[in-house]
This record gives C-alpha cells, sequence and structure tokens, in this order.
C-alpha cells in the first residue's frame, strides 16, 4: 500500500467527506427519523424526538392496511389510481418511444437530428412549468377540446370529471354497477375496477409526452449498436420487415427494454409535481396518489406519523416491484 | 422502389405529425402568453395573437413576486450547481481511483442510496430541517442539495474509465494527492464535467418537491414553487392564464436555451443510460 502511492488515507477520507457528510445528515439521518416519527402520532408541535409525543407503535401502519376508516380508504384509493396510472403510462410512453426511435433510426430518412431534438425537449424541462401549459389545454374550453370538436367530439371537462374510464365503458356496454356490496381494503370491487378518471387521464397523457423522449433517446442509442449485417442477413434470408423487427432487432434492445421499463416502473410510482400543481388529488380524490396523499397527510392534515407510514410503504412497492422485475428479466435470460 | 417511397413518405408524415405533437404546447404558450384573457379563452388553439398584449408581461413583473423567485431561482442553482459538481468530483475520484478503508463499503452506500426514491423524502427532510433549526431558509433550500448521489456515480464511472498512466507520471513526479486531483486530474476530466454541469443546473432550477418541505416564506420561493403557488389560485379573480403561462414560459426559458446550445451533452447522457441495461 505504501511506496509510490504513499498513504492515501487521510486524502481519499478528506475527498469523500463532503459527500458522506451531506448525504448521511440529509438522506441517511432523516431516514431514520422519519421511521420514528412514522411509529407516532406527532402533529408537527415541538421536537418529536422528546418523551412528550404520543407513541403509537404499529398503528400508523395497521390503519393503512387492516382498520376499517377513512385513511384505509384513502390509502387503497391513491394505491388504485397510481395503480391504473403505472399501467397505461409505462406501455403506452415504452411503446411509443421504441416507435419514434426505429422511425428516427431509418437510414432513408432525414432530419435525424431535428426530430431527435423535437422529441426530447418536453423532458428537459420543468415539471412545474409544463403542468401550468398542459392545465391550460386541458381547460374546459381550452385546446383539446377545441381540436376533439373538429372530429365532432364534445370533450369533458377534464379536470371536474371522476368518472373512472372502465366505469364508462361498462355504462355504454349496458353493464349496471356490479360487485358494489363485496370488497377488499375498504373498496368495493366495483370502485376497484374504475379504470383511471377522465382528470387522471389527462395527467397520464402530459407524463407520457413528457418521459417519451427520453426514453426514444436511450432505443436510439441502443439501435446504433445494432450490426447492420445482421439486419441484411435478416433480409437476404427473405425476412419481411415484422419478422426483421421480431426476430433480430428487439432481441438486441432487450436490456435496454428493460431498463426503461423499469425506470417507468418506479418513475411513474413517484408521480407527484404533476398532482400538486393540476389536481391536488381531486377530483372525488381520483388523482390522489401514494406520494401526494403523503404529503398532504403530514403538511395538511398535520398527521405526520401517517404521512411517513405511507412514504415507507411506497418506498417498499418500489423497490419490491424493481426486485420482482429484476428476477423475471434474469429467468428468462 | 414504389415501396421504398410510400415508406418514406409514410415516414416523413409520422414524424411531422409527432413532432407537431411534442412541439405545439410550446407554440400555444408563446402565443397564449401575448394574448389578452378573452382572446385566449376564445381561441386557446391559435398560434397568432389578435391583439398582441404584453399587459400580462408586465404584470408577471410587477404584480407577483417573479423577480424574487427568478433571484432565488439563480442563487440556488449556481450555489448547488457548483457544490454539486466540486462534491462530486472529489468523491468520484477518491471512490475511483484513491485506496482507503471503507471505500467498497462507502461504494455500497452510494448504490443504494440512489436507489432512494426522492418523493419518499419529503417528510424525512421536512423534519431534519426542522430539527436543525434550517426550516424556512435559504441554509435549508440550498445545503441538503448539494451533493447528488448519482453525480458522484457519473463521476466514479467517468474516471473508471480513464487509464491511470498520466497520474502515475504525476505521481513519479512527486505530485500529493490534491494537487494532483486538481492541476492533473480536473483537466483531464473536462468533458464529463460540463455534462454534470448541465444537468445538475437544469436539475436544480426544475426542482420543486424540495422547496414545498423546506421553505414557506413567499420570499424564499425559487420560480417552480412560485409558480405552483401562482396557479393554485394566489392571483385572485379570473383564470389568467395569459400571466401563468408566460411566467411558466419565462421560467423554461434558461433551460431551453442551454439544452439547445449543450444538445449534445443532453443526449450523450441519456445514451449512457442505455449502456448500463
Amino acid at each position: 500500500m505504501k511506496g509510490i502511492r504513499g498513504n492515501e488515507q487521510p486524502a481519499g477520507w478528506l475527498f469523500v467527506a463532503p459527500a458522506v457528510l451531506i448525504l448521511g445528515l440529509f438522506m441517511l439521518l432523516p431516514i431514520l427519523m422519519a421511521l420514528w416519527v412514522s411509529l407516532t402520532r406527532w402533529n408537527g408541535q415541538g421536537s418529536p424526538f422528546t418523551g412528550d409525543v404520543p407513541f403509537a407503535g404499529l398503528d400508523n401502519y395497521t390503519r393503512l392496511f387492516t382498520d376499517e376508516g377513512l385513511t384505509r380508504q384513502d390509502f387503497m384509493t391513491s394505491i388504485r389510481n397510481n395503480a391504473y396510472y403505472v399501467f397505461f403510462v409505462v406501455p403506452i410512453q415504452t411503446v411509443l418511444a421504441l416507435g419514434l426511435a426505429l422511425i428516427v433510426n431509418n437510414r432513408l430518412l432525414k432530419g435525424k437530428g431535428f426530430f431527435r431534438t423535437a422529441f426530447y425537449f418536453p423532458s428537459v424541462t420543468s415539471s412545474v412549468a409544463i403542468s401550468v401549459v398542459f392545465l391550460f389545454m386541458f381547460a374546459n374550453g381550452g385546446a383539446i377540446n377545441a381540436i376533439l370538436s373538429v372530429f365532432g367530439i364534445q370533450g369533458p371537462q377534464w379536470f371536474s370529471d371522476p368518472r373512472g374510464l372502465l366505469h364508462l365503458l361498462f355504462e355504454k356496454l349496458g353493464v349496471s354497477p356490479f360487485l358494489t356490496d363485496s370488497g377488499v381494503f375498504g373498496l368495493s370491487w366495483w370502485d376497484w375496477l374504475s379504470g383511471p378518471s377522465v382528470a387522471m387521464c389527462a395527467i397520464i397523457s402530459l407524463v407520457v409526452w413528457t418521459t417519451s423522449g427520453t426514453f426514444m433517446v436511450m432505443f436510439l442509442a441502443a439501435l446504433q449498436n445494432v450490426p447492420v449485417q445482421l439486419e441484411e442477413a435478416g433480409m437476404i434470408d427473405g425476412a419481411n420487415r415484422w419478422q426483421r423487427l421480431r426476430h433480430i432487432i428487439l432481441p438486441q434492445l432487450r436490456p435496454t427494454l428493460f431498463l426503461v421499463i423499469t425506470l417507468g416502473l418506479i418513475g411513474t410510482w413517484q408521480v407527484f409535481d404533476q398532482i400538486y400543481v393540476m389536481s391536488q388529488g381531486n377530483p372525488a380524490k381520483t388523482t390522489l396518489t401514494p406520494a401526494f396523499l403523503s404529503y398532504r397527510t403530514a403538511f395538511r392534515d398535520f398527521d405526520y406519523g401517517s404521512g411517513a407510514a405511507i412514504s415507507f410503504v411506497l418506498f417498499l412497492i418500489i423497490v419490491v416491484l424493481t426486485l420482482i422485475q429484476r428476477r423475471v428479466t434474469r429467468e428468462r435470460d | 422502389m414504389i415501396r421504398t417511397l410510400t415508406s418514406r413518405f409514410l415516414g416523413y408524415a409520422i414524424l411531422i405529425f409527432f413532432a407537431l405533437v411534442f412541439l405545439y404546447p410550446f407554440v400555444i404558450q408563446i402565443a397564449n402568453s401575448f394574448k389578452s384573457e378573452a382572446d385566449a379563452a376564445d381561441n386557446p388553439l391559435s398560434p397568432i395573437p389578435s391583439p398582441i398584449e404584453t399587459d400580462s408581461l408586465v404584470r408577471i413583473f410587477e404584480g407577483t413576486g417573479f423577480p424574487t423567485w427568478l433571484g432565488n431561482s439563480v442563487l440556488v442553482s449556481v450555489v448547488v450547481t457548483l457544490g454539486r459538481v466540486a462534491f462530486a468530483s472529489m468523491a468520484g475520484y477518491a471512490l475511483s481511483r484513491l485506496r482507503f478503508r471503507g471505500r467498497t463499503f462507502l461504494f455500497g452506500g452510494l448504490l443504494a442510496m440512489m436507489a432512494v426514491p426522492p418523493v419518499v423524502l419529503l417528510i424525512p427532510k421536512f423534519l431534519v430541517l426542522n430539527q436543525l433549526g434550517m426550516y424556512n431558509s435559504y441554509a435549508g433550500l440550498i445545503v441538503p442539495l448539494l451533493v447528488d448521489a448519482t453525480g458522484v456515480f457519473v463521476m466514479k464511472q467517468f474516471f473508471d474509465s480513464v487509464p491511470v498512466s498520466v497520474e502515475e507520471a504525476a505521481r513519479i513526479d512527486g505530485a500529493g494527492s490534491f494537487r494532483m486531483f486538481w492541476s492533473v486530474v480536473l483537466p483531464m476530466a473536462r468533458p464529463a464535467l460540463i455534462t454534470l454541469t448541465i444537468l445538475m443546473f437544469t436539475g436544480s432550477w426544475n426542482e420543486f418537491p424540495h422547496t414545498l418541505v423546506s421553505v414557506q416564506d413567499p420570499g424564499l420561493f425559487t420560480l417552480p414553487r412560485g409558480l405552483a403557488d401562482l396557479v393554485s389560485g394566489s392571483l385572485g379573480a379570473g383564470t389568467q392564464y395569459p400571466l401563468k403561462l408566460g411566467a411558466a414560459l419565462l421560467a423554461t426559458i434558461p433551460v431551453a436555451v442551454i439544452f439547445v446550445i449543450f444538445q449534445r451533452y443532453f443526449v450523450r447522457d441519456a445514451a449512457a443510460g442505455a449502456d448500463k441495461g
């Protein structure tokens, strides 16, 4: 260890000191503090680390899952909303990003740079600023409804419409509400089957619009690493375009596809900024997500223990999803 | 031949359609910032304001906290960017090159921290700022953001990819760790430093959730926080969309300019993400 390199021990620690100090103080320590607070009924008054704060044990957690009441109902509603949101956003943005990348990558087309820039730009702008723009576009007499009316469709009042997409579909098919008496976790089966609300659809479209560009750039980079000879060999063997895509290009893109889907899953469970700016969980709690609910519970209802508990459950969901997905792809390899 | 032509035509048609989808919202935003409120309500889709009005833009500066928020945003972003770049390159260098006890452990910790989703840190961050008496201050707004785990990781990866030969030559000349870092390593790391600077600046310029849990005094708001406040109704009567869109537009301009100038660095970063998979 000595010799020409000298003793690097002090220098090493000196160099990492600022990073260790700040990450420790504003990431590790806060997580431990929040873990404690999630076991209390702290209401924001004074310090949560004194004997005066009532200890709640696991109450804040059991209230989310087993105790009947508004807390559980709100939490389960937020899980439902976020699950539908994930279910729509992840596949749509992945397919859109892949499709755009395949077209932009086409050797016969010019202007690759321009289109790549155009598709990528939305993802570098501020989520708050862009939410303001979409709020205007989805306003009652706004741009989206103006476009819809060109096709003879009367657009909904996006941000005040709590009707679920699946419920609307059932209504169209003439199916009357069913399974409204039984259910799990404080919501009836019928409520679980609502689909994303019309308001949520506006937020879904905003998020797909902002993130597709980033993922498209990832696919583009991966596509450029696919050897041209591979595709040409496929052409010589008489494979048509679809077969070449299915059997030659897509297998090459698998690692990227995995990355895009995982990043999508992790990101979509964290949706917060757009909800805060555009809907605050309204209408009728149909855009409430766990991230926003945890914020609201702590900072508006001053129930910090419950808010922190929701954060940790969300934390767990994200970690578990990542692990499951990793395992699934590993097994298929 | 005809098939090639049709597919080329189809390709362009799809690309142009999506270029419109991705860019027209910005056209709408710019146009409506210069419209009167009535015009914006009646013709939200039109790219041409008639008449052109700058009332809203004037009111952004005279009737809202925008100038304060702008100043705060510049201050916070500059300090945070400098801190992140400096601390990330120091830590990244140490984790990649220097031999010290605990290095492997620290790197493992770093990977774990990168996996922590930022939104679950809202309440935790508030708790620690509150406990340290930093809530509602510039310190609370800035200090927690000074180190970014991903930035450290990016710099470590970069140093891993650079051959050590140059440093070894300097070491034979008897340079100490700090002098070597400053005069040999950093100049060599320029491309990585530029990329990191751009990413960290845009990241801190757009940062919103942290401002929610670190400050509540409007005098300490940054632009995203101020904008969110405008939207949630601090304006009083009417929707006042031209004003809101104008303020959002002004907040977007710095990032847009940086994006256009340094585009290749953004693309490179996203592409690097693809390689990780």
